[in-house]
């Protein structure tokens, strides 16, 4: 059956070779549109094993019933899937060959949010020395994590080496039939991270600090699955600092956390894409599943996110409390300005019994902007003695901004309790004039106040991140005030 | 080093000041008094350049230069210090944070290296026991959640470590018990010297018991009417204010 299956495939991929969907084998880009024939083509560039096809396959068919989710208090023009580009090979060689050539405005920033040199460089997609190439110390990394028996590689190398391991775990948080964009995803994903944590392993660094240049060149739809095995632990990075500038304007990228009994999973990520022009135009819309799962009793799972990029952001980073005395945190600052809208937040949903749970999302609009919190934390009958505390803080900026909160909270026991606290503020003139009075010129001034608005969110970031998101937060709302 | 001459100042069309003259030189310290609602926080506000007045007339010259011209931050660089009445909260800003980034853009105006962390701890620590306090105000976010007296004593802190030319303090003893008036007064007199001046205004007598001026001057109706030595705060004490308004008419 499995061999009959396997020859099917064979053959319609082969046709597609006689119609000539890729004559020329040379090109890395797939052709405009989205069909069947895109999904295998992505499928067979990517020399992934069979049951990736099937999988792809499947979701593609029922994305195609599917409808776009317009329920987000986000406004934009209707996406034409059709004429879009699904597959293009990374770019490998450098754009420039010195600092020289790259946008000043783009360096200024890099500066700005304190970036080193040689990072900045690799950024810019500037040929680097051989001696500070990342690459090296990837090496040296890669050679201690694989003692322990962590596996941390692209999506693509752990589709090849340990087909069996994503077999079992891609999809099993966030299914295909999730929700549209996560449908999508599942389709035409191509390429992403995978990390895998051995039953009783520590993980002796914060992955994806040492690689996330690497990541820098990552595709329109990523797909990362984390499995942290029991006893274990794990802090990922993901993302960058950095303004992400980006050719494909649709992003719809999928997460996965697993995490068995006392495993604890710390992902921290930092998203800066291109919010377009002062207008709108252009932009990112980054429309993100990202979901983890508790599993064993015990286990713990933190979301920390500081979200500054992007023209749309739709995004809810949730957990699901399955095992008994789990533990899920959210820790949120999203940043809008000028034209952007953010519809963001959290799902807690608590299964497990004496599950605890914490949201701390911090909202700050400027500009014309709009920014939502839209969360629910839903405890079922099983889940007794739960807790969840919430607290959605918003901070606008100027007269024209728009901020939202949307709490969800369904309780199905009498033994648990959900707290919610929502406050909205403003910066006022006087805090504004103190500091000028003490010689803090107006930048700096919306730089401080806005980062002790956020500080208990900022300091649940690793230290090295936490600086450059300090100094990101500031950079995003240059010329907001006055 | 100030010199305000025939200052009209306005607020929403309304006039405020009416033709204020004053004259402050190097090395003194001058009590401006009056009544509530004179303008004497108005006359802090336009020398220290909040935005939300509109002079009409007048000139106000700084160490030579017109002041008016300056942003409130570069006149904050160029030495001149508000202790504010009514304090304000930043939540979520440590002090140590606040005031070194005021130190280091202060000293990048003077073309002198930032202060790293480890100098500035040092130089907070002198400057809290020059202006005795003992207290552990810069653990916390900037006057939040401080008492009354401990705000003004932060001011009085704050204004130990920039060092100004000239330091305005604006009824930084209203609402203060009597230890914290001393925290204040000596706070001033520790940091007076030959090349600074002090403007102090206040509603009281009291302040100037430990704070000796060289100057007295009664603000009314936006104009100083009666100057004086420090004899006159004792007349004002007195007499009241309303020797002064009959005088005036």
């Amino acid at each position: 059956m499995q061999n009959n299956n396997n020859k099917l495939i064979d053959k319609f991929t082969r046709d597609e070779y006689k119609y000539g969907f890729y004559t020329d084998i040379q090109t890395d880009t797939a052709s405009k549109g989205l069909s069947e024939d895109t999904v295998r083509f992505i499928w067979a560039k990517k020399k992934e094993p069979d049951f990736m096809l099937d999988f792809r396959l499947k979701a593609f068919r029922h994305w195609q019933k599917m409808k776009e989710p317009t329920w987000a208090h986000i406004k934009y023009n209707p996406i034409d899937y059709q004429d879009m580009i699904y597959y293009a090979a990374p770019r490998k060689k450098p754009q420039y060959e010195n600092l020289d050539q790259v946008d000043p405005e783009l360096l200024e920033t890099f500066n700005k949010l304190g970036i080193p040199l040689e990072e900045q460089k690799q950024l810019a997609g500037i040929a680097v020395d051989a001696v500070m190439d990342s690459v090296s110390i990837t090496t040296t990394y890669k050679k201690k994590l694989a003692e322990k028996g962590i596996i941390f590689s692209s999506f693509s190398e752990a589709l090849q080496n340990h087909p069996e391991l994503v077999r079992e775990h891609i999809a099993s948080v966030v299914p295909y039939t999730d929700n549209f964009f996560a449908a999508l995803n599942s389709a035409v994903f191509s390429d992403g991270s995978f990390v895998y944590i051995p039953k009783g392993v520590k993980c002796p660094i914060e992955l994806s600090t040492y690689f996330r240049i690497n990541a820098a060149n990552t595709g329109q739809f990523e797909r990362t699955l984390i499995v942290a095995g029991e006893d274990s632990y794990v802090s990922y990075l993901e993302g960058c600092t950095a303004p992400m500038r980006s050719e494909n304007q649709l992003h719809a990228a999928v997460v996965e956390i697993i995490a068995q009994k006392n495993a604890e999973v710390k992902y921290s990520t930092v998203q800066n894409w291109w919010p377009g022009d002062k207008k709108g135009k252009g932009g990112v819309f980054n429309f993100v599943t990202k979901r983890g799962i508790c599993k064993g009793d015990n286990a713990k799972i933190s979301w920390t996110q500081v979200e500054t990029g992007s023209a749309i952001t739709w995004k809810y980073p949730s957990l699901i409390l399955k095992g008994n005395n789990t533990t899920g945190e959210f820790f949120s600052v999203a940043v809008t300005n000028n034209m952007q809208q953010a519809d963001t937040g959290t799902k807690m949903i608590h299964l497990g019994k004496n599950s605890r749970s914490t949201i701390i999302s911090k909202g700050i609009s400027a500009g014309n902007s709009n920014n939502s919190y839209r969360g629910l934390v839903k405890m079922s009958k099983e889940a007794a003695n739960s807790r969840n505390f919430s607290q959605c803080d918003s901070l606008l900026l100027g007269n024209r901004s728009g901020a939202h909160t949307f709490p969800y909270i369904d309780v199905q026991n009498k033994s648990s309790v959900a707290e919610h606290e929502a406050t909205t503020s403003k910066i006022s003139e006087d805090q504004l004039f103190y500091c000028l009075q003490r010689g803090i010129d107006m930048e700096n001034a919306i730089g401080l106040i806005v980062n002790g608005y956020a500080k208990d969110v900022l300091n649940k970031l690793p230290m090295e991140f936490a600086v450059e998101a300090q100094n990101l937060l500031s950079v995003s709302l240059e010329g907001s005030v006055g | 080093m100030l010199s305000i001459k025939n200052l009209k100042v306005s607020i929403e069309d309304k006039l405020i000041l009416k033709g204020l003259n004053l004259e402050v030189k190097e090395g003194e310290i001058h009590a401006i008094m009056g009544p509530n609602g004179t303008g004497k926080s108005t006359l802090a506000w336009v020398i220290a350049g909040r935005n939300d007045f509109t002079v009409e007339q007048g000139e106000v010259t700084y160490m030579g230069k017109n002041l008016l011209d300056i942003p409130p931050e570069a006149r904050s660089k160029e030495g001149i210090f508000l202790g504010f009445q009514y304090p304000v909260e930043i939540p979520g800003v440590s002090m140590t944070n606040f005031m070194r980034t005021a130190i280091n853009e202060k000293r990048k105006h003077l073309d002198l290296k930032p202060l790293s962390g480890a100098e500035f701890l040092k130089l907070m620590e002198e400057k809290k026991k020059l202006v005795k306090i003992q207290s552990k105000l810069t653990d916390r976010s900037v006057n939040e959640g401080f008492s009354g007296g401990e705000k003004k004593k932060n001011e009085i802190f704050q204004m130990a470590l920039l060092e100004p030319k000239l330091a305005i303090l604006d009824e930084t003893d209203s609402g203060l018990d009597i230890d914290a008036l001393k925290v204040v007064a000596n706070g001033v007199n520790m940091l007076r010297r030959k090349d600074n001046a002090t403007i102090i205004i206040t509603h009281y007598q009291r302040l100037l018991d430990y704070i000796i001026p060289d100057f007295v001057h009664v603000l009314f109706d936006g104009m100083i009417v009666k100057s004086g030595g420090k004899e006159l705060a004792f007349e004002l004490e007195e007499k009241g204010y309303e020797w002064i308004k009959n005088k005036s008419e």
